[in-house]
Order: structure tokens, then C-alpha cells, then sequence
């Protein structure tokens, strides 16, 4: 499946001149990476559903209550409904907002000439540095009496508590992540920019497509690989979403700003329901799995491969 | 072996081809200037939270909000670096962060070599479905599987250890991944030489391929040192104990003993910000190329 995104494109290995087998010496290479990716990776996935089908605390021993920690999950627990509704909410505002911004970013900065590169790498910066130290510089920011509401008082506006807000909280870890992660669809776009050929929108240009024009028939459909592929990582990246709620607002005020993954670690390692947490997981992995896969099963008809 | 190579080789449709604008736009038009003034406003704008980092951690404590918008308090405060340093066991933090990045990125690198060279170079039976299997968790978010980690380090009494940082998410096929698509663009011809000339497959790896491959290798390393450096949740579920605590998790450790006591909250974070920074700076090439192989999936 993922020979279809185009950054991902997975090439065919070339049969090597000698077409005899290399099974020990395969098996030799491949032992640590394939050990580990067993251990680590295929081991755990299978693990949890089976510990979600337990009550399974941190100490003590494990008591097998076959499907109750999902019924639980889909009819006995409001709060699961609560924090899969504002995933969804954080994954399509950001999602959406991230790529339009990102999109518009990246083509200006393309038409910057030698300035471009420089702030490309200017808007990475919050993609590489620590998520906690972006998140707490934010809530200092955000506080009733921090910088933004000063300087809305220099315009006489009385700025409001946008962390414990349940109106505006979500808002503000949006505008939190945007800033966080924009940097990283605006290099994947760059690239892709820099892959059209001008004499392509010169030749569009000479037969009289505006701007606009130009943009929309020749810019997006050649840009389309790219944005898709921004697409398919900026859903999954906003689902795993934690460290700002954790951090900027604890998931408040009541439950308004909840995630998933907050909610799976609380009730992992608070509220000590290792079985239930899995559950959980389990709910987000096939959320994921479920839109990756239409995803991809859309690309064909959304994405444009003849370059 | 440079960056451009590698991008020929890996992404073709990615920056490698660099387009000149046509010479018509080169001419400045007035709305250049004007975009030019924009752009350092939004740039400005951008990048204010860690110039504001940066001006908190100098403030005395009792100024942060009194000051309001202001960059400069009444005098700069040093001492919150010195209070950050001493309340929190800050060298070792550092220290363990550099470690678990470092001893993180390089199993990373060696693993993703190896079985990128098997991948890439050697017949065996299933290799191209195995390859898919493995890709195919690019897209498993690792939140899904710190449960049963956790009981795993639990089990083996890992937990507050820095090994329990390192070792469990070293296996991603992100490097694999990266590195197989550059090998596949190299030509055969220098490893059947070396073969015919009698070198054995550990030979072929360590004379012929590493020095072809050092440019994804780098990506690879710096993009998994950048991941074990930021990496917040699963230190926060594995280790409860601040001497063994990475950067992230120290500061959160900071702050959640003391969260209002801002100037050496943000003169920590500074610290923490600093070495990303110089990364950023530094290899900004390795991390563009980096991110249109897929490198931070999802971040």
C-alpha cells in the first residue's frame, strides 16, 4: 500500500547478477532489526489487545473479563465519547487548517527567491525543538496576565482566559500545534514547489491562465502527491496528540480538552487500569488504521501521478 | 557522497529538481518589497514565543507579569539559570538526554543499515511481502504500544533505566526504509567488483557501501537523535525517578513542582531549546531531506 505515497514510493529491488539465495547471510542482517521489530513493534501490538481483554492492574494479578473493558469503552463510559468527539474535533481543525496554511506559506515562500530557504528552515524550528519547552513558553503566553492578554490591553481589549476557557481552550491548543508542527508540511510542500517545471506555468501562463488559474489547474494537481502525502501524516500526527493538553491545560476545564491518548495514560498510569487503557489503544490504532486506509483508497482518484 | 546525490537517487520528485525561475520574474516589481516587509513581520511574529523564553528566563521572578509585554524587566536575572541548575538534578538531566539521544540514534543507524543492505541487496524467500509488513507499521502510532511496553520493563526491571529509554523504539523501519531507497539507486557494480575481487559480504558493507551511504545515515541518525531528545510520553510512563529523567520530562517534572515559578521554568526550557536549535542550524539540509522521506511520520 504505501508504494502509493510518492515521497514513500517503494522501489523494486534489482535481482543481483548472482540470482542464488542469500538466506544466511540474509538472516544474519536482518536478525537485530527484524528481533527488535518482533519485540518491540509486533509483540506490544498483539499484547495489548490481549491485556484489553483483562482487568489488568499495575500490581496484582490480571483477572480475564473477556469483551467488558469495550463494552464498557462504547456504552458504560460518557467520557470516552467525550475525548473520541474532541480528538476528532483537534484532528479536522488542525488537519485542514494546517494544510491550507501551509500551503499558502510554502507557495509564498517559493516566490521569495533567496529568501525562501531561510525561513522555511525558520518555521521548522518548533518541529525539532522539545514539545514541553514549546508547550510551556505557551502557557506562559496564554495565562490570564501573560503577553498576549498584555498586549491586547494596549487596545483596551480585556483578553480572556484562553486555557481555562472551555469555549476557547480547544482553540488555543490548536493555535499551539499549528504553530508546533506547520513547519513540517511547509518543507514537504517546498520540495514539492520545486519540482514543477516553470516552463509548465509559463506555458499556462502564454495561453492566458491567470494567476488563480495557473494555481488551481497546474499548481495543485502537480502539488497533489505532496499534499497527500502531508494529508495521510498530519491525520495520523493529530490523533497521537498529548503533551499539549498534558502540559497547557490538563485535559480542561472539565473534560473539554481531553484526548485519546491523555485519557489512555491517565487511566494506564493513574487510574491504574492497565486493561481498559488498552482498549483504548486499540480504539485509536483501528481509528487510524480506518482513515489511512480510505485514504489510500481514495488517492487515485485524488491524487494526480503523471509528472 | 552529498545530499544532492542522495536525493536523486531517493526522492526524485523532491528538491532534487530545483527549478530557476524563469528570468522574466527575476525583475523586482514593487510587491516584492512588500512581501519581502511581510515576511519578516510573520517571521518576527513566528518566532516570539522563544525570544519570550528567552526574555523570562532573565526576569526576577516577582516582574514576569508586571513587566507585561515588555522584553526587559527592571534588571536581568541571571540567578534563574543557577536556580534551574541546582533544583532540579539539571547536569544529569542533560547528561542523560545526551546519552539516551546519542547511544538512541547510533543502535538506530547500525540496526536500519543492516536491514536496509539485506533489503536492498540480498535474495531470500518473502524479502519484498516481509519489507511491507514492516513499512506498513510507518503508520502505527507508537501510542497504541506503551501499555505492553511498560509491563515488558516492568517484567524485566527496566523501569527507571535508561536502557528502557533507548533500546524500545530503536526498531522503527523509518531508517530502513530510507537508507534501502538510496541503496537501490546505487549502481551493483561496485559490490560485484569488490566481490570478485574476493571480498567477503562484511567487507563489501564496511568498504564499499558505508562510504556511499554516509548521507542517509546522517539523516537517519539525526532525525532519531531528534526524536530520543523530544520524546515525552513514553519517558513520562517509564521513568518516575528525576535522576534518570531525560530534558522533556525533567522540565515537566520542573514544573509540575513548581509551575508558577516562571523565570527558572523558562530559563530551563531555554537550555532544553538550545541544542535543537543548533541542530536546526547546523543540519538543515540532512532535516529538509529528512522530512520528504517521511522522517517525524505524523508529527
Amino acid at each position: 500500500m504505501m508504494t502509493a505515497i510518492p515521497t514513500l514510493a517503494v522501489k523494486n529491488a534489482k535481482k543481483p547478477a548472482r540470482v542464488t539465495g542469500h538466506g544466511k547471510l540474509a538472516a544474519a542482517y536482518l536478525a537485530p532489526g527484524m528481533l527488535g521489530f518482533l519485540i518491540f513493534i509486533v509483540v506490544p501490538l498483539v499484547a495489548s489487545l490481549v491485556i484489553s481483554l483483562f482487568d489488568w492492574p499495575l500490581f496484582g494479578t490480571p483477572k480475564f473479563v473477556g469483551l467488558e473493558n469495550y463494552t464498557r469503552m462504547l456504552t458504560g463510559d460518557p467520557v470516552f465519547w467525550t475525548v473520541l468527539g474532541n480528538t476528532l474535533f483537534f484532528a479536522v481543525c488542525y488537519t485542514v487548517l494546517n494544510l491550507v496554511l501551509a500551503l499558502a506559506v510554502s507557495t509564498w515562500l517559493h516566490n521569495l527567491g533567496s529568501w525562501g530557504p531561510f525561513f522555511r528552515v525558520l518555521f521548522f524550528v518548533p518541529v525539532v525543538t522539545p514539545m514541553v519547552a514549546n508547550a510551556l513558553v505557551w502557557r506562559l503566553m496564554l495565562t490570564d496576565d501573560g503577553v498576549v492578554n498584555s498586549f491586547l490591553a494596549n487596545f483596551g481589549i480585556h483578553g480572556p482566559s484562553w486555557l481555562s476557557n472551555s469555549q476557547l481552550a480547544m482553540g488555543s491548543l490548536i493555535a499551539m500545534s499549528l504553530w508546533q508542527g506547520i513547519g513540517y508540511n511547509i518543507i514537504v510542500l517546498g520540495a514539492g514547489l520545486n519540482g514543477i517545471s516553470p516552463n509548465l506555468l509559463e506555458a499556462a501562463r502564454i495561453d492566458g491562465a491567470g494567476g488563480w488559474q495557473r494555481f488551481f489547474r497546474v499548481v495543485l494537481p502537480m502539488l497533489s502527491p505532496s499534499l497527500f502525502f502531508c494529508t495521510v501524516m498530519t491525520i495520523i500526527g493529530s490523533f497521537k496528540v498529548f503533551t499539549q493538553p498534558y502540559l497547557l491545560t490538563l485535559g480542561g476545564p472539565g473534560e473539554s480538552t481531553n484526548t485519546i491518548v491523555l485519557y489512555l495514560y491517565r487511566n494506564g498510569f493513574s487510574f491504574d487500569k492497565l486493561g481498559y487503557a488498552s482498549a483504548l489503544a486499540w480504539a485509536l490504532f483501528v481509528i487510524v488504521m480506518l482513515i489511512t486506509a480510505v485514504q489510500f483508497s481514495q488517492q487515485k482518484r485524488l491524487v494526480n501521478y503523471d509528472n | 557522497m552529498t545530499t544532492e546525490t542522495m536525493a536523486k537517487g531517493a526522492t526524485p520528485n523532491t528538491g532534487a529538481l530545483k527549478h530557476q525561475p524563469p528570468a522574466r520574474r527575476r525583475k523586482k516589481r514593487p510587491g516584492t518589497y512588500i512581501s519581502r516587509v511581510a515576511i519578516i513581520l510573520a517571521g518576527l511574529v513566528f518566532f516570539f514565543p522563544f525570544l519570550w523564553m528567552v526574555a523570562t528566563s532573565l526576569k526576577p521572578t516577582s516582574e514576569v507579569f508586571s513587566t507585561g509585554s515588555n522584553f526587559l524587566a527592571s534588571r536581568v536575572e541571571w540567578s534563574n539559570y543557577v536556580t534551574a541548575w541546582t533544583a532540579i538534578p539539571f547536569a544529569q538531566v542533560i547528561a542523560n538526554s545526551f546519552l539516551v539521544s546519542i547511544a538512541g540514534a547510533a543502535l538506530t543507524t547500525v540496526v536500519s543499515l543492516l536491514s536496509a543492505y539485506a533489503f536492498a541487496r540480498l535474495q531470500f524467500r518473502h524479502r519484498d511481502k516481509l519489507f511491507l509488513v514492516f513499512l506498513g507499521t510507518l503508520v502505527l502510532p507508537q501510542e497504541v504500544l506503551v501499555i505492553p511496553l511498560y509491563i515488558m520493563m516492568n517484567k524485566l526491571d527496566l523501569v527507571n533505566s535508561l536502557p528502557a529509554l533507548i533500546v524500545p523504539f530503536a526498531f522503527g523501519a523509518f531508517g530502513a526504509f530510507l537508507i534501502r531507497q538510496f541503496l537501490l539507486s546505487l549502481p551493483v557494480e561496485f559490490e560485484e567488483a569488490a566481490r570478485i575481487d574476493g571480498a567477503g559480504s562484511i567487507r563489501i558493507l564496511w568498504s564499499v557501501i558505508l562510504p556511499l551511504v554516509r548521507a542517509p545515515l546522517a539523516v537517519v541518525a539525526v532525525f532519531s537523535f531528534i526524536d530520543y531528545w523530544s520524546s515525552f510520553l513514553w519517558p513520562l510512563i517509564v521513568i518516575n525517578d528525576v535522576s534518570q529523567a531525560t530534558i522533556p520530562l525533567g522540565l515537566s517534572m520542573f514544573s509540575g513542582e513548581r509551575g508558577t515559578d516562571w523565570g527558572p521554568l523558562m530559563a530551563a526550557a531555554t537550555v532544553a531549546v538550545i541544542p535543537s536549535l543548533l541542530v536546526v542550524i547546523l543540519l538543515q539540509r540532512q532535516l529538509v531531506k529528512g522530512v520528504s522521506m517521511g522522517g517525524f511520520g505524523g508529527r
